[in-house]
């Protein structure tokens, strides 16, 4: 049987050429670089620091905000500047992914911004972010749970795929980006859009599952090669 | 300060009651308020449909003109979704522009019916490149009371299941609303279903005070042959894969309990 191979000669469950770099912004408490294939994001967090705006503190607790982004230039088409509905949704389950990984309690009344910027686009732009933003989270010295890893699915033809990248978008049966606490077990994002029954749609999420685990360890090597000497 | 602690209190009860899998209410665990779905409310709009669920109160409406289609898809109508949570709701909405919330509700309802292929797109199409039916559904929650995407996703379904299309003068090139007897071509019926976990365990169809105990949710959107169509995690918690499945199962057998429902009143 001949192998399955996808247009860019990747196998079923190969994930695009990873860079990850610790350490990106010299102003940001923590930031990270994280590049799958052409998808580039970038993540900067600042705080613990005093809540802004400050309606929004909480007591007995820190305040996760995140901020997802798209550079102009960074499609085909150029992106208009500023929020649109799709930015705003990708923020809002960007910070549920992050917060069960940190102890926000440990930081009461205080807030903790994280930008996510995706300088480059090439499908997967959510995930990219999210492994970036874990990153920085932890380069920022904010202590976690775990470390929160991310990467999308999903299926074309026969074949359950991994990290899909640019134009696979277009034929693949479904997407679905996971993003998943390794030492947990836990998924703290998953979304969906296709067409596909309940037993291939888990087989999807375990495809992820395996990407994430393999990120994992370039996420962790990335951190100790910037802290552990 | 009494209210304040009431407010613990109450919840702390509910998560006493959920971790021995009972509710405040009396319901079980996959155990719906009562749906009601009424279509037709709005005269003026092409399909509309008022659903409640208990308290919550949803209605959407569908409006249609015609435009231009999308580059990208030439021969196909356009989709739009949008949810506005009127200050006159709840008291926790604001005026303005859609927040975070409503707008996830409507990206979530919009992905369910998009990817479903719920309407047939390309009939919608009047000439190739140039002109296309386009369809607005917009979704007006009239009072929250828990559950907020189930109803507006099943309001939005039963609005454009109930839809008639306008008729298009193409000579003069305007729209005469005044005449609407063709129906939308509609092929499926998506349905979303959200499961939430309180103390360790899932239950169906949130009430507010529910919902301000849950840690997590999924929202699960099915269609008529059984398949998942949508999914979206939803809070600041984590789910483990057995309780993906489970939540699978679950949305997968009230989803089919209410599209039996819809089609009585369609």
């Amino acid at each position: 049987m001949k192998e399955f191979k996808r247009d860019d000669g990747r196998k079923a469950d190969e994930l695009r050429p990873i860079v990850i770099k610790v350490g990106v912004i010299e102003q940001a408490d923590g930031s990270a670089l994280v590049s799958l294939g052409k998808t580039t994001a970038i993540a900067a967090v600042y705080g613990p620091r005093s809540m802004h705006p400050k309606h929004k503190q909480v007591s007995d607790r820190a305040v996760l905000q995140t901020f997802y982004s798209m550079a102009p230039f960074s499609t085909s088409e150029r992106v208009r500047p500023g929020p649109s509905r799709r930015s705003q949704e990708i923020s809002k389950v960007t910070r549920e992914a992050l917060e069960p990984a940190v102890f926000l309690e440990e930081f009461p009344k205080t807030g903790i911004d994280v930008f996510i910027d995706i300088i480059q686009a090439d499908a997967g732009t959510r995930t990219a972010g999210i492994n970036a933003a874990s990153v920085a989270l932890a380069d920022a010295g904010i202590p976690m749970r775990d470390l929160v890893t991310a990467v999308a699915a999903g299926k074309i033809d026969e074949h359950f795929v991994l990290d899909l990248g640019g134009k696979e978008e277009e034929v693949t049966k479904c997407d679905v980006p996971v993003a998943y606490m390794p030492r947990k077990k836990q998924i703290t994002l998953l979304q969906m859009d296709g067409d596909l029954p309940p037993e291939e749609t888990k087989e999807v999420i375990k495809t992820a599952i395996k990407g994430c685990e393999i990120l994992y360890e370039k996420q962790k090597q990335a951190l100790r090669e910037k802290w552990v000497r | 300060m009494g209210k304040v602690i009431d407010m613990i209190i109450q919840k702390q009860f509910i998560s006493s009651l959920a971790s021995r899998k009972m509710r405040i209410d009396k319901r079980g665990q996959e155990e719906f308020r009562d749906i009601t779905i009424e279509p037709g409310v709005i005269a003026k709009a092409e399909g509309s449909a008022r659903v409640k669920i208990g308290k919550t109160e949803v209605i959407a409406g569908v409006k249609m003109n015609v435009g231009t289609p999308f580059p990208d898809r030439p021969d196909e109508g356009v989709l739009m979704i949008g949810a506005e949570f009127s200050p006159i709701a709840s008291p926790d909405f604001e005026k303005g522009p859609p927040a975070e919330d409503a707008i996830e509700l409507a990206r979530v309802v919009d992905r369910g019916i998009r990817e479903s292929g719920a309407i047939d797109v390309k009939k919608l199409c009047i000439k190739e490149k140039e002109k296309t039916w386009m369809v607005f559904v917009d979704i007006h929650i009239l009072n929250h009371a828990g559950n907020l995407i189930d109803a507006a996703g099943l309001a939005s379904i039963a609005a454009l299941l109930t839809a008639k299309m306008p008729e298009y003068d193409e000579e003069a090139g305007t729209v005469n609303y005044e005449k609407k007897h063709k129906k939308l071509p509609m092929k499926f019926k998506p349905v979303p279903i959200t499961v939430f976990k309180m103390s360790d365990s899932l239950f169906l169809d949130p009430n507010l005070e529910e919902e301000d105990v849950t840690s997590v949710s999924l929202t699960v959107t099915t269609k008529d042959d059984g398949n998942i169509v949508a999914l979206q995690k939803g809070g600041s918690y984590s789910l483990s894969l057995e309780e993906i499945e489970k939540a699978f199962e679950l949305s997968l057998k009230k989803g089919e309990e209410i599209r039996k429902l819809l089609e009585k009143h369609i």
